[in-house]
């Protein structure tokens, strides 16, 4: 494996090492091991099926690796599911969305997370609390933001992808996991939600970032692991790589 | 939808409102309002058409008759809205109402003999709610033997007889009232207006529409899916138990007989409420409107001397027609 620089050297907020998980005959991740240096943007490249999308719900605790261990903030973790990760501080912007369509925006924004007042041994959802705050979390987008009281099944697929992000960024969390997040924009929505990644990393977030686009990984992050058929091809600092290189290490042609 | 089903919570009012004259020729207004307009024409038809229909006596009489129904679209309201369904619910009614008389019979004081009935509703709710959530068998099969299993365990229990329940406070509880209104309709009253609280105001009742609109979404956010599921049936179970005792209260006896008209009913009640069979889209206030059409559609028909035979025939069609109509939901 060729890494970019030793895993110990630096501050490692997440680690991984010899990861497996398999679907019945599909080995979706074979051996996987690499690491996400705390404060940057890590992006994950690799062709439909390569596993990132496996490798994401592992790591938010939606599925359970076969083998393998993760280290979180230098804790060896294993999430048995998808809360226990949340709660540890990783949250997740999942390349469905896992937003509930029937639901209000600020609904979704709070999925679990609702606020409540107590009336005697009663709870009761804080409504206005949460309404007003998901304005707050929204605002933070600065774009097209979406009323909080409509269905999300009326909103544009740039506004969702709004929603999701600002659900995922808005908990202080240690680490935002990003599956294919301008998939589905135009070019204006992509830039904005680049400008929101940018915007989190400068707050001292750490962000997982899974893109086809390999301009906008070399733009946006600082490392960038590649995935190949559940394998692990290889991983490069952004500055010393190309498109190039990076096409190559995806599809094969340079063994990595 | 705007204003009877799922709350205000769904009206953009960061953007100015559509006036109604717009609204109203929208057909998505029609269809998020189909159970009150319903009702509504149904009372203007039939209290033209018969004159002792808006009498006072006759409005009491059909409260009491929805209460039954509305306590049993209400559980079936939950378990629906998280795309479930509950087919054992009349069923398990019965079997709550069989134990209630037999222990009632046995020599129980009478509130320890409801207690029992509902008890007994409980466990084949959560019974329900394990092979559901826990065992991953669908819903429809789970229900269709627990409807079958309930009504013969009702059978066996009771040996096919009736038990003759003659307690002084059940029969108050059938024909006492504050005013006007009769007890067993404030007992109806309460379970639906904790019912709307439950889905509307409390972080279960989110978990309920999440898991009903979106599982797999629901999961990733950390909502225990499985749970909620269980809790949905056995919500829907302990109603039953509590229809239970409206039941052998309104008859003076606990009859094991199969009742599939208050079945079909309750799930007719609530996809006229507006409750999408998918999931996600709940209601309680819908339903409990379903629940009064469906009375007074049946009581409406009776009092014009219409034959029984073509009660049942219009409840499917009012049910076909909702159901066109909701197509159009927003
Ligand atoms: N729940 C599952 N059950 C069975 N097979 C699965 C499951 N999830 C993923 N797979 C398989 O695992 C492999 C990796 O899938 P994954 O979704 O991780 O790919 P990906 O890299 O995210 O692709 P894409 O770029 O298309 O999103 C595929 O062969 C896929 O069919
Ligand atoms: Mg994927």
């Amino acid at each position: 494996m060729t890494g970019p620089t030793s895993p110990i050297s630096q501050d490692v907020l997440l680690g991984v090492e010899q990861l497996s998980k398999s679907f019945g005959n599909v080995r979706a991740l074979r051996d996987i091991s690499l690491w996400l240096p705390r404060g940057q943007i890590t992006a994950l490249v690799g062709d439909n099926g390569a596993g990132k999308s496996t490798l994401v719900r592992v790591l938010s605790g939606v599925h359970q690796p076969d083998h393998g261990r993760v280290t979180f903030a230098g804790q060896p973790v294993r999430f048995a599911d998808p809360q226990a990760a949340r709660l540890a501080g990783i949250e997740t912007v999942h390349q469905n969305l896992a937003l509930v369509d029937e639901l209000t925006v600020w609904q979704n924004l709070f999925l679990n997370r609702e606020l409540v007042r107590r009336l005697g041994p009663f709870a009761v959802l804080d409504r206005g609390a949460m309404q007003v705050k998901a304005r707050e979390m929204l605002a933070r987008l600065s774009v097209n933001v979406p009323p909080v009281r409509a269905k999300v099944q009326r909103l544009s697929g740039g506004q969702r992808q709004a929603v999701a992000i600002a659900r995922a960024a808005g908990w202080g969390s240690k680490l935002v996991i990003m599956d294919e997040p301008t998939a589905a924009l135009g070019v204006q929505e992509t830039a904005r939600v680049e400008e929101l990644i940018a915007g989190l990393r400068a707050e001292g977030m750490t962000i997982l970032l899974i893109s086809h686009n390999f301009e906008q990984v070399l733009r946006l992050a600082d490392r960038v692991w590649v995935l190949r058929s559940g394998a692990l091809a290889g991983g490069r600092l952004t500055t010393e790589t190309t498109g190039e290189e990076l096409v190559g290490l995806v599809t094969g042609a340079i063994a990595g | 939808m705007a204003g009877l089903a799922t709350e205000a919570g769904s009206v953009p009012v960061d953007e100015p409102r559509e006036p109604l004259r717009e609204r109203v020729r929208d057909i998505g207004f029609w269809a998020d309002w189909a159970a009150a307009i319903g009702l509504l024409a149904i009372v203007l038809v039939f209290g033209i058409a018969s004159p002792s229909f808006l009498t006072l006596g006759n409005i009491e009489a059909m409260l009491v008759s929805a209460a039954i129904l509305v306590v049993l679209a209400v559980g079936q309201a939950f378990v629906i809205s998280t795309s479930g369904i509950d087919l054992s619910i009349a069923s398990v009614m019965t079997f709550g109402a069989v134990v209630l008389g037999l222990l009632y019979a046995a020599g129980w004081p009478i509130l320890f003999a409801c207690a029992g009935g509902v008890l007994a509703a409980a466990a084949a709710g959560a019974v329900n709610g394990l092979l559901v959530a826990k065992g991953r068998v669908p819903d429809f099969v789970v229900t269709l033997g627990m409807f079958s299993a309930a009504s013969g365990a009702a059978l066996i229990l009771s040996d096919g007889q009736p038990t003759d329940v003659v307690d002084p406070a059940l029969l108050t509880l059938a024909s006492g009232s504050v005013g006007p209104i009769g007890y067993s309709v404030i007992v109806a009253a309460v379970v639906a207006v904790l019912g709307h609280i439950v889905l509307f105001r409390t972080r279960f009742g989110v978990h309920v529409l999440a898991t009903g609109g979106n599982a797999e979404g629901a999961r990733a956010m950390g909502v225990r899916i499985g749970r909620v599921r269980l809790v949905v049936y056995l919500i829907s179970g302990v109603l039953a138990g509590l229809a239970a005792i409206l039941l052998v209260s309104r008859l003076g006896a606990a009859e094991p007989a199969i009742n599939t008209t208050y079945l079909l009913n309750a799930i007719a009640a609530v996809v006229l409420g507006g409750v999408s069979l998918r999931g996600g889209r709940g209601s309680i206030a819908g339903p409990v409107l379903g629940a009064l059409l469906l009375t007074a559609l049946t009581n409406g028909l009776t009092l014009l001397g219409i034959s029984q035979f073509y009660q049942p025939l219009a409840v499917g069609i009012v049910v076909v027609l909702a159901a066109l109509l909701m197509r159009y939901q927003r």
